[in-house]
């Protein structure tokens, strides 16, 4: 198989913090009774994390392998990206006559890593409407929202860094936007 | 005249001196200043010219509520008009211009408005211009708007950048004056997260003019002693240069900043528009001094007492050699104090009450300095620039009692607090007759979504004018809006204030009481807009009693400044005439934003390439780099066709259709939605859904379907594919993915909440590519080792197949009408695969096509298209689809609409082909009329074209239409004429122009 | 701009994150239905200046429908909860009943 291109081929910019297209990441939709103790095990053996728990992300150590809570029966299972078919199957005849949706989207979305330090915060407080003060969102939780005019989802691996999901076609409208808002000397210095 | 003085100034940095501009003219200022207070100390105190009269107008005040002092600022595309001059901070090489004006400032031509000021009262235009009509459009209205307005906006786009920002707070505290600040400490030292916003770049307020003292010392001392504090809690953050533009419900407030000014070589973007939740907001605002109305009370050199006090303090500049205080209150006392010690003239205070006042007037006798008591200004002598003022008896009618020589006038009305942001959203205020203002009712403020008052006025924006009383409150507002947010306040007392005891002022709002006519039409309330308290009674004459009527009739406070100096003195006026007390006349609307705020902000990064998502496929750059002519669709750019090399669009049209019909085309078919829908019940949810039988569909097959609303009208179409026995995957139009998907989840959430179905929109997971023509399978077959023949592979089937080394999933469906195959690939490799096909394409010819090539060939087939066989008004029935509409089911979203009287109405018009007479193309949307007019006396209509195309492969124009009766009138002809008045003559025919039996799209 | 708790998902966020769907708690009429009754099923909804009951989505986060006990007039949120019901729960109700006495909506008191 030819290799795979991401939305934008890995573009990167730097600005009062780093912003770079992260290039391909293997992604799973997975909805069904979140409750239930088989589905809990494939999202789990999928990808070697816990469940996370409401509007939270479990993440593995290398980052590669994560749990994303959606919505009260939708779970983003994260993995690599070439062995997105193979975890698929894997987790479709685990789950094999229960009523759940297991569909790959690892094409269907762009994702984009803010680095640099605890200021990733206002770059995303300049596109969504959400609270990013330190004591409100911090590592560990999954937050689905608005940037700007598009639907996105962002969650923090670490203090200093964010990782933010949009949907592929929008990636340059939403690359932009981030450059511009992390553009060398517009920090606000409101969270940091 | 006025002039700086040799020493003081608290703002400002001596010895760095700035350069500046004013209509050419080059003027030095200090680091600090702001420009008023620069151009004051260039003796430049008239500015501009008034709205109406084009009166000389001079700087009136000191800060936000300034109406005269406006100019045009920056060059180019960084021209603004209307900037304030008494806000805007002195940069280097800032330029600005005076504005409305012709020739030039000290002459201009406009002026002759003044000579004729009584013949252009209230509502002049109104009544003078409205007859004749037709004078109104080409005569009254070109010349008024020539001669009106104020700055001229700038012609290019802005150059510099702005952006929002999206804050939470506990409390939020608007005003940086010590009320601010107090109540920052009571609510930061509880716990909460503070945010303190002041719209100057200084701290502190009034209270460092205006003196007192704090714990036993200076005002300043304290300001800098909590700033300390404030700085030194993570809890609480300081913000300056941010003013509190609006509040909004439920806690959101509009906060506007002035961060860097790029024209002055400042980096990062130039405002930044705070969107800000909090739990409480103070407004800690503080107070506006009111003018007071008397004839000239707008000649330059006059101004506000605290004004001419701060100008004295804060930028060491002296308005004038001898200035004349007059007053109704003790405050103004100050300001001759203040100019007295500094070696100023204070030939008189004129204080209109008959008692005068108390231990300031006291200090002001000490001094030496006149007080005149029952005394007020009859009259200001000068034009261009204050000369003298004639005293009178402020109970009289203006008779001159004295004439005192002098080129400023302090004055002082009293003080009416800001109350804007407590009444954004609906707080309700309080007359407060004893100090003659509108002040918050506490228990009338704002609510939240927890149905609790949000919004806490605190200190002199509470009506507490004195220092310890405004401390105290703003102590207690703090405290309660960090308990209300869920904090528990320490407990402290709030820090003690002296200032010398005040008298009550007596209201004044005309002065004279009794003046004549004569000096009421020099009596100026609303200086920006020109509106005299004469203007007021004449509209309280005419019946507009209502203070909103007489605010539109009179332009009173419409203008920038929102009539923040005028509006009090206004409704007073119009309470006196209607003969009713002030509160029951009550005060305008007050309305977002409290200053004017740029656009740019407003709009903030929605500009240039990111004004809105534009969605692109994984195809896109190709498309770009090969001419690509785009067309929006929903937010999607779609190539509409390629153009070449001096090719025209019809030209590039004709070229694609005819290759992909005798050939081989691609379309980029990604934008097409795709929602997967699966289940035990997702049968059944697709018979409900769809108008047609969905349920029977095989795995492996594909059938074209019919969406509708509720209410009937169609709303999608698109090909379903069953992918399993439990599995269905809906192909949406380009437009339509969102929605429909968002209608799937709406009727299992909300209505079968117990079916068990998910559905999950997959839309951009794949790259879809349509190959169609003769040569497709040949094309197909060179790049898959899987058998796609049509044994294999027959009309409306799908499989999973590799294609380049891609797993894909190939679906024999077709709207060219052609043999066509579409192919679904991983976006990622969306990419490779178009250029595979391109270069495996490359001996049959191979050439994009685009939405429009798309179009004309579906529309050759008589294939409908959503949007425009569609309107929202269209049932399938219309349009000859009832082979798609089940009649075995019970039941599908739309299907008990479909059966209201006027949908099965035989009337309804019905979907035909159109075919000229001439060959010619029909315009768009053109009626076919019918014989008669109808109640309006329009002509009658009975049909309407909702496609019309050049079809090159019919080489004619062929087109579809709604007619009445249509399908029953085969043959017959119609007339629609064009926009010219010219009629089009077309024949009504069968809507399928190609291929009628489908033997291509077969093959 | 409202802000809204998505009983789905725990957020509390602004009126943006959110698409209004109308009134709540109406019960479908399909084929067989009368004229009338598909009619006001349709067409009459109630536009109360006070207490009223909404449909809401979380469109822009967890892509859920809940409901909205609301107050059209301050704006007052009393609650919000689960679109797979066909009333308002009792809480809700208690709620509304202590701050809006006497309230009434359709047939809901």
């Amino acid at each position: 198989m030819p290799d795979a291109r991401s939305a934008l081929d890995g573009a990167s910019e730097a600005g009062f913090v780093k912003v770079e297209e992260m290039g391909l990441q293997g992604m799973i939709t997975l909805r069904g009774d979140l409750a239930a103790e088989e589905l809990q095990a494939a999202a789990t053996a999928a990808t070697g994390v816990d469940m996370p728990d409401r509007t939270g992300i479990r993440t593995a150590r290398d980052g590669g392998n994560a749990l994303a809570w959606m919505a009260p029966d939708e779970l983003l299972v994260m993995v690599p990206y070439a062995e997105a078919e193979e975890r698929l199957a894997q987790i479709q005849a685990a789950l094999e006559g229960r009523h759940v949706l297991a569909v790959n989207v690892s094409d269907a979305r762009a994702l984009f890593r803010l680095s640099g330090g605890p200021q990733v915060r206002e770059v995303v407080a300049k596109l969504c409407p959400v609270d990013m003060a330190p004591a409100a969102f911090g590592p560990g939780m999954f937050r689905r929202t608005r940037l700007a005019q598009v639907p996105a989802a962002f969650h923090m691996p670490d203090a200093d860094s964010m990782v933010i999901v949009c949907f592929r076609s929008v990636a340059h409208y939403v690359y932009k936007l981030l450059c511009d808002a992390a553009a060398t000397d517009s920090e606000v210095r409101y969270h940091v | 005249m006025s002039t700086r003085l040799a020493q003081g100034g608290r703002l400002l940095t001596r010895g760095r001196p700035v350069n500046f501009t004013f209509n050419g003219k080059r003027l030095t200022g200090h680091a600090g200043d702001t420009l008023a207070s620069a151009l004051l100390a260039n003796d430049q105190l008239m500015v501009g010219r008034s709205f109406k009269y084009h009166r000389p107008r001079g700087i009136v005040a000191s800060g936000a509520e300034e109406p005269n002092a406006l100019v045009g600022m920056g060059e180019g595309d960084r021209f603004e008009p209307n900037q304030r001059t008494t806000t805007t901070e002195l940069h280097e090489g800032l330029t600005c211009i005076s504005q409305n004006h012709w020739p030039s400032l000290e002459f201009d031509v406009g002026a002759i408005n003044a000579q004729l000021a009584r013949f252009l009262p209230a509502g002049f235009y109104y009544k003078t211009f409205m007859e004749p009509r037709p004078f109104w459009k080409h005569i009254y209205e070109p010349f008024i708007r020539q001669s009106a307005g104020l700055g001229k906006p700038p012609k290019g786009a802005d150059p510099d950048s702005y952006e929002h920002f999206y804050a939470f707070a506990d409390v939020l505290v608007i005003g940086g004056g010590v009320a601010g600040l107090q109540a920052a400490l009571a609510a930061g030292r509880a716990g909460a997260r503070v945010l303190v916003m002041e719209q100057t770049p200084h701290w502190g307020g009034r209270a460092p003019v205006d003196g007192g003292t704090i714990e036993g010392k200076p005002a300043e001392q304290f300001v800098t002693d909590a700033l300390e504090e404030l700085t030194g809690m993570d809890n609480v953050t300081l913000r300056s240069r941010l003013m509190g533009a609006g509040v909004y419900d439920h806690g959101y407030v509009l906060g506007y900043e002035q961060v860097a000014e790029p024209r002055a070589g400042q980096a990062g973007p130039r405002h930044r528009l705070w969107r800000i939740r909090a739990t409480r907001v103070i407004t800690a605002t503080g107070a506006l001094e009111r003018p007071l109305s008397f004839a000239g009370n707008d000649v330059p050199g006059v101004m506000l007492a605290s004004a001419v006090r701060d100008y004295a303090v804060n930028y060491a500049v002296s308005v004038g050699d001898r200035t004349v205080v007059v007053t109704n209150n003790d405050d103004a006392y100050r300001t001759a104090i203040t100019l007295k010690e500094l070696g100023l003239e204070v030939p008189a205070i004129l204080d209109a009450r008959k008692g005068g006042g108390g231990p300031l007037a006291e200090r002001a006798r000490d001094l030496g300095i006149r007080v005149e008591t029952g005394k007020g200004v009859a009259k200001v002598k000068g034009t261009r620039r204050v000369e003298a003022v004639a005293i009178c008896n402020q109970a009289g009618e203006g008779a001159v009692l004295e004439e005192i020589k002098c080129d400023a006038v302090a004055m002082s009305g009293g003080w009416s607090p800001v109350v804007h942001l407590f009444s954004h959203c609906g707080g309700k205020l309080n007359w407060d007759a004893d100090q003659a203002l509108f002040r918050p009712d506490r228990d009338k403020g704002p609510t939240g979504a927890d149905g609790d008052v949000f919004v806490l006025a605190a200190g002199a924006a509470n009506g507490h004018l004195d220092l310890a009383g405004g401390l105290a409150d703003a102590h207690r507002a703090g405290r309660d809006a960090a308990r209300e947010a869920g904090f528990t306040a320490a407990d402290a007392t709030a820090p003690q204030a002296e200032a010398p005891e005040e008298m009550p002022l007596e209201p004044v709002w005309l002065m004279p009481q009794g003046a004549g006519v004569k000096l009421r039409m020099k009596a100026w309330l609303d200086y920006q807009n020109d509106v005299k308290v004469s203007d007021i009674q004449l509209a309280a004459r005419e019946g507009y009693e209502s203070v909103e009527h007489a605010k539109r009739y009179t332009t009173l406070g419409m203008a920038t400044d929102q009539g923040k100096l005028s509006n009090i003195n206004g409704l007073a006026i119009l309470s006196d005439a209607l003969g009713q007390p002030i509160p029951q006349t009550g005060t305008t609307t007050f309305r977002p934003p409290y200053t004017p705020i740029s656009m740019a902000a407003i709009a903030g990064q929605a500009r240039g390439e990111t004004f809105q998502p534009v969605r692109r496929t994984p195809m896109h750059d190709w498309h770009a780099e090969n001419g690509a002519y785009w067309e929006p669709v929903g937010q999607w750019r779609r190539p509409y066709c390629y153009l070449r090399d001096g090719e025209g669009v019809q030209d590039a049209l004709n070229r694609e259709i005819t290759q992909t019909r005798e050939s081989l085309g691609l379309l980029d078919a990604s934008t097409l939605g795709k929602i997967v829908v699966k289940g035990p019940d997702a049968g059944r949810f697709m018979d409900m859904l769809y108008t047609n039988m969905m349920s029977t569909l095989k795995p492996g097959r594909c059938r074209y379907g019919l969406m509708c609303s509720e209410n009937g009208f169609l709303m999608d179409d698109g090909v379903v594919a069953r992918l399993d026995e439990d599995t269905f995957l809906c192909h949406t139009t380009t437009g339509g993915a969102e929605n429909v998907h968002g209608h799937m989840e709406e009727w299992l959430q909300t209505e079968w909440w117990d079916w068990q179905v998910y559905t999950a929109n997959v839309t951009e997971q794949y790259a879809q590519i349509g190959v169609a023509g003769p040569n497709s399978r040949k094309v197909l077959e060179k790049l898959t080792d899987d058998d796609v023949s049509a044994e294999a592979l027959g009309f409306m089937g799908w499989k999973p197949i590799t294609v380049a080394g891609i797993p894909a999933r190939v679906f024999r469906i077709s709207f060219a009408g052609e043999l066509s195959f579409e192919l679904a690939v991983p976006a990622g490799h969306g990419r490779t695969l178009w250029d595979k096909l391109m270069e495996a394409g490359a001996e049959h010819g191979v050439m994009p096509y685009g939405t429009e090539a798309m179009h004309v060939m579906r529309a050759e087939k008589g294939f409908i298209m959503i949007g425009d066989e569609t309107d929202g008004t269209v049932i399938p029935q219309d349009l000859g689809l009832h082979w798609a509409i089940s009649k075995k089911k019970d039941d599908y979203i739309g299907k008990r609409a479909q059966a209201r009287s006027h949908m099965t109405d035989p009337d309804r018009w019905q979907l035909v082909g159109l075919e000229t007479l001439d060959g010619s193309v029909l315009p768009d949307g053109a009626y076919a009329t019918a014989p008669g007019t109808n109640a309006n006396g329009q002509r009658n209509v009975q049909g309407r074209v909702t496609s019309t195309y050049h079809s090159p492969t019919l080489g004619r124009g062929i087109a579809m239409g709604l007619v009445k009766h249509g399908p029953d009138r085969m043959g017959e002809v119609l007339e629609f004429p064009k926009v010219d008045g010219t009629i089009v003559e077309a024949k009504i025919v069968e809507p399928v122009f190609y291929d009628k039996e489908g033997e291509k799209l077969n093959a | 701009m409202l802000m809204l708790t998505c009983p789905n998902c725990g957020v509390t966020g602004e009126e943006s994150e959110f698409a209004p769907g109308g009134e709540a708690h109406l019960k479908r009429h399909g084929p067989g239905s009368s004229d009338e009754e598909f009619h006001a099923y349709l067409f009459a909804k109630e536009n109360p200046r006070g207490v009223h009951f909404e449909r809401w989505r979380h469109a822009n986060g967890c892509g859920k429908w809940f409901h909205a006990a609301r107050c059209t007039a301050t704006l007052e949120v009393f609650g919000t909860y689960s679109a797979q019901t066909t009333e308002p729960p009792k809480d809700i109700k208690d709620k509304i009943s202590a701050k809006r006495p006497g309230w009434s909506w359709r047939e809901v008191e």
